[in-house]
């Protein structure tokens, strides 16, 4: 099964990080990663920018509405997302145990995958 | 990382809002400082253990206003400070701040505390130390070390900037929308003295000392960008910053002198920081209302967007440069616009363009810089020795007067070869 890993977090606390604390949250995210890639189990894995660079196109009647920034004001925002695939929920919470470990704070939403197009773009 | 930097990086993401919601109960700076001060310390006793309150602003709002309280209290001999497990587990009293805070009022507090800093009366240097210390809460050591001073000296400057900013009274009225703007325009320009402060680093020496205010600077619009998210201008803002500070690492060679843009090694730009200027600047760009910070950003982002130094579309800048010296009217501007000039139409066409701006400019390095180079492409090599040797009197730096010094080398070795 394929899941996606959606993280979230406080985005005031990512961006206090020091360099040296951003990096090394990075180097530690990375050696979680990397012996899952070796197994074939990760798919395409995203660190957004800030919210402040997002925009939202919000669909109803008549011409679309654009607005800046995401949709919802909450205390925690989409900061980047995973994407495995696991043959069980147990196995994908053990790896998003490893990531929080590695990066501590912040809440992950698992979301098992209905439809999947990894497509070409940025590889 | 240790229980510590989690901690400190909590309350570095919280303290504007907390600051600002106590400012604006105690209407002191000092006592909110105090509050807040008290608010991290028994905080630093009860997260270690019980991990980090889901919003850390509020419990820590809530706790600082309750010890100053208490504080008080204590003077008129009532009741006796709540146990710390209680302070611990604020449950749904933090629920309730978190409520309350939402929306419009800590924005405001934010604003405000921003706004303080930037008081008509506090000249540029203290204005930036203020905002540092308060907003930020950078200690007097690392500000001293980013403005290159003694800590003494820096503690003086903030404790004078704090004594006038208290004596102006702080404006606690909700702000209207005309004042809210006035008041968002000139923190956004403090913010930029901040990231000047740090940009302009004299050579690759000072350049690691200084760059945490860059940082920080980028830190504190993108805190007014989050607050503010449709203003095209702090979206420009933001932008510029991302942009310029993108070139960091180029910025100077080995020896730590300065590389000019052209010259630049592009592999060297942080990539991030560039995808992030020009996701804002293409935001603000659809608002359709420019002003001189987006078009600044856009004429940094057509910089970014060239691979390399002759792919530079400068028609585009001499045209955003244009729209430039409309909005914000300035000799520099056009002095700026000047090279890009150059590019397009000649030497002999910029040279044009800024020769009236002779007595405006007649103090400013960056003019007789312009001008040698310009008159050295156009052969005039005499004139240009003569601008060369004003620029470097009145070079601010020693990496500014080594650049010149550079190209009257240049000048002197042309001569040579034309004579041999």
């Amino acid at each position: 099964m394929l899941y996606a890993v959606l993280c979230y977090h406080n985005e005031a606390v990512t961006e206090a990080w020091s360099k040296a604390e951003d990096d090394a949250v990075m180097t530690r995210l990375a050696a979680v990663q990397e012996p899952l890639a070796r197994q074939g189990k990760i798919g395409p894995v995203a660190r957004l920018l800030p919210t402040t660079a997002a925009t939202t196109l919000r669909s109803g009647v008549g011409e679309p509405l654009v607005i800046d920034g995401p949709f919802a004001e909450t205390k925690e925002q989409l900061l980047g997302f995973y994407t495995f695939d696991c043959a069980s929920l147990e196995e994908v919470l053990d790896i998003v145990r490893d990531l929080a470990r590695a990066n501590p704070g912040g809440s992950y939403e698992i979301r098992p995958i209905r439809i999947f197009k990894p497509g070409t773009a940025g590889s | 990382m240790t229980d510590l930097a989690w901690i400190d990086t909590a309350f570095a993401s919280a303290r504007p809002q907390a600051l600002g919601a106590l400012l604006r109960y105690f209407r002191d700076l000092d006592t909110a400082e105090e509050a807040f001060q008290e608010a991290c310390l028994r905080a630093l006793k009860t997260w270690p253990q019980k991990g980090p309150p889901r919003d850390p602003a509020a419990w820590l709002i809530f706790v600082g206003r309750n010890a100053a309280l208490d504080s008080v209290r204590r003077g008129r001999k009532q009741e006796p400070l709540p146990p710390d497990e209680l302070l611990s587990d604020l449950g749904d009293a933090e629920a309730d701040m978190a409520e309350r805070l939402d929306g419009a009022e800590y924005r405001d507090d934010i604003l405000r505390l921003l706004f303080i800093c930037c008081h008509p009366d506090l000249p540029a240097t203290q204005q930036i130390a203020l905002a540092l210390r308060i907003v930020s809460g950078l200690s007097v050591r690392q500000i001293a070390r980013a403005f290159l001073v003694g800590e003494s000296a820096m503690e003086q400057r903030i404790t004078r900037a704090k004594g006038k900013v208290a004596n102006a009274g702080v404006p606690f009225e909700t702000p209207g929308a005309p004042e809210r703007a006035q008041r968002l325009a000139m923190v956004a320009a403090m913010i930029y003295l901040v990231f000047n402060e740090g940009y302009s680093a004299a050579n690759s020496e000072e350049a690691p000392l200084r760059a945490p205010l860059c940082d920080e600077a980028i830190r504190l619009a993108r805190l007014l960008l989050r607050l503010f998210p449709a203003e095209p201008e702090i979206m420009g803002l933001t932008a510029l910053m991302l942009l310029q500070h993108s070139r960091a690492p180029a910025r100077f060679d080995d020896e730590g002198s300065i590389v000019l843009l052209e010259d630049q090694d592009r592999s060297l730009w942080n990539r991030a920081m560039i995808a992030e200027g020009l996701a804002l600047i293409d935001k603000a760009i659809r608002h359709r209302s420019p002003g001189p910070y987006q078009v600044q950003a856009a004429i940094a982002a057509l910089h970014a967007r060239a691979t390399r130094a002759q792919d530079t579309d400068w028609a585009q800048i001499d045209m955003l440069y244009a729209t430039l010296e409309r909005l914000q009217p300035s000799p520099v501007v056009t002095l700026n616009r000047a090279v890009a000039v150059a590019k397009l139409h000649g030497a002999e066409a910029a040279l044009e363009l800024i020769e009236p701006l002779a007595p405006r400019l007649s103090g400013y390095f960056y003019f007789f810089g312009v001008r040698g180079a310009l008159l050295q492409q156009l052969g005039r090599a005499g004139e240009a020795r003569e601008a060369f040797n004003q620029a470097i009197a009145l070079a601010n730096t020693a990496a500014e007067a080594a650049h010149i010094r550079m190209h009257l080398d240049r000048l002197q070795q042309d001569g040579t070869a034309e004579a041999g």
